[in-house]
């Protein structure tokens, strides 16, 4: 994992000394993940998704691997590949007796596996496993970036599109169905949106960390709000702090990025917890 | 022909009998190849309040999610009066700890009427007090009444209530079943509701069905007490004296069991 510094020089396709440096880059592909990861990762909690999330990151990298095949833009692969999972999940849990934690796992290990699989079958390229696998975010380039932007303002616009219908089905599906929502259309736009962020998020914290930055920030989130909405901003507040935070780490003293930021959020999440407790000793 | 999974009651089949806001005939509702229902039928007029009674299991519940297009009949025809308009009160709403929801947003997750007019349902439901607490800090019998708030907001005709009074006390279940009455005459909507409670439903109802799978019995509270098929289903003794205490169930199907009917159950049979 001690890769960050190597490859940080590398000339860069930026037409604009400021995004040139590799740092400012990194910065702002964390704060551009950490503004979706919050408002979504702030339902993957209430809706108990964390572990489908998880199933979900862990298929992209057959989704990497689809893309390296096609010649296409990684994250168009992970996307089609989440879609793929989601499906096969839906008809599984019709299919078969099996406990929904099992068909995750299933789904989310064998896919990992197929990924490892097919990429070691594509060794004409050159492949980054382990930036796939624990982020790269000192890699980010111009193109990652307008991903990370784009994608993010597509999802952060259609969240706040369908934020109404979206919590009325997480309060209670059967009550927003039979008060007239669209719930099966609402949950596969909800879905695709968390594989949208899945594929850009993966250049941050990699597959195995990807969850992390969506439910941490989220957890942390809890006890300082009174509304749902205050929830998704306090958590997007947290995930930017800890995308901060981890890469200063990182720079200061040459830590892994992903994993850095991810344990910034898990400091935050453990002085959060920690608070209300404090304040009871000291009063 | 069957009306698909619904939106809010709007699709219907123009039926003759313009009087009727449901006519249920012949429903028959399967999971895989079990038979949850076999052929009922069950009418609601308009203003009438409708009790559907029957042990745990009898497939209560799968009744009103058919009638609200969220279980598809595989036999049988539901005819709504068009542009039937219906509040829906569910069984069971539990949400989430980590999920922050204040009343007032729950009341918005509605999507209909603005802010002052949700004020003033929850108002009329008795619970004004509880507009700016957290749902996860409200009592239980506080609780049913913003679910019965969230279905009044829609402006129903007809009002549905999958055991309104279930988690609340004695002295709150009497005070709900009055309300519900209250709203019936001020608002002049109907109301289907499942009950477990005899005591209350012979008293607070118009006409009770009775069900087990299929339909036992249906009328008014008198005729459907002195039913033969209800007294083998509820005891007679329970059935004749409109027990004080809940009526005791069918226990190969009680699974159900929340902490209130346990205890019921417990006390009748000391009794």
């Amino acid at each position: 994992m001690g890769r960050s510094s190597k490859k940080t020089r590398r000339p860069s396709i930026s037409m604009d000394d400021f995004l040139s440096d590799f740092l400012v880059r990194a910065v702002l592909a964390g704060l551009g993940v950490a503004l979706v990861a919050g408002p979504l990762g702030a339902f993957v909690v209430w809706r108990r998704m964390a572990f489908f999330g998880s199933t979900l990151a862990h298929s992209a990298l057959m989704g990497v691997a689809l893309g390296l095949l096609f010649d296409w833009n990684p994250v168009i692969g992970v996307i089609v590949i989440c879609v793929i999972v989601s499906l096969a999940l839906a008809i599984l849990r019709t299919r078969s007796r099996l406990a929904d934690d099992t068909l995750l796992g299933i789904l989310a290990h064998g896919t990992l596996a197929i990924g490892l699989v097919a990429v070691a079958f594509l060794e004409t390229v050159r492949f980054d496993l382990m930036g796939y696998l624990f982020g790269d975010i000192l890699a980010v380039t111009v193109v990652d970036l307008i991903w990370i932007y784009g994608g993010g303002i597509a999802v952060v616009a259609v969240l706040i599109a369908i934020w109404r219908p979206l919590l009325a089905i997480t309060v209670h599906e059967e009550l927003a169905r039979a008060e007239g929502l669209r719930v099966a259309e609402i949950n596969l736009v909800f879905m695709l949106l968390m594989a949208l962020v899945v594929a850009v998020a993966m250049k941050i914290v990699g597959i195995l960390l990807v969850v992390a930055l969506l439910i941490i920030p989220a957890a942390a989130a809890r006890r300082f709000s009174r509304t749902p909405e205050q929830m998704a901003i306090v958590a997007t507040v947290m995930g930017m702090l800890s995308v901060t935070g981890g890469l200063a780490g990182s720079f200061g003293i040459d830590t892994p990025a992903g994993p850095s930021i991810v344990l910034a959020a898990l400091i935050l999440f453990g002085l959060s917890a920690a608070l209300p407790a404090m304040r009871r000793v000291t009063q | 022909m069957f009306p698909g999974p619904n939106r809010g009651g709007d699709d219907v089949m123009t039926g003759s009998q313009s009087a009727l806001l449901i006519d249920v005939r012949g429903l028959h509702v399967h999971q895989g190849a079990r038979e949850i229902l076999t052929n009922v039928d069950l009418t609601i007029g308009t203003s009438e309040i409708v009790s559907l009674i029957g042990p745990n299991g009898a497939g209560k519940t799968t009744v009103i999610r058919a009638i609200l297009g969220l279980v598809e009949p595989s036999a049988g025809v539901i005819t709504r009066r068009p542009g039937l308009k219906i509040g829906y009160m569910p069984q069971r709403l539990t949400i989430d700890p980590t999920l922050p929801l204040p009343v007032s947003r729950f009341l918005a997750l509605s999507g209909c009427a603005g802010g002052g007019r949700r004020r003033a349902v929850l108002a009329e439901v008795g619970a004004a007090h509880v507009w700016d607490t957290a749902l996860s800090e409200i009592s239980g019998g506080e609780f049913q009444r913003v679910l019965l708030a969230r279905a009044l907001l829609r402006e129903p005709d007809l009002l549905i209530l999958d055991e309104p009074a279930q988690a609340i006390d004695v002295n709150g279940q009497a005070a709900l079943y009055e309300m519900i009455g209250t709203i019936r005459d001020r608002r002049a909507c109907a109301v289907l509701m499942v009950s477990h409670d005899l005591h209350h439903v012979m008293a607070a109802t118009d006409r009770v069905v009775c069900i087990n799978t299929h339909l036992c019995c249906a009328g008014t509270p008198d005729t459907v007490s002195r039913d033969p098929s209800y007294l083998e289903l509820f005891g007679e003794h329970v059935a004749s004296s409109f027990a004080l205490y809940q009526h005791h169930h069918d226990h190969h199907h009680d699974i159900d069991g929340s902490v209130i009917e346990e205890n019921a159950a417990a006390e009748h049979q000391h009794g």
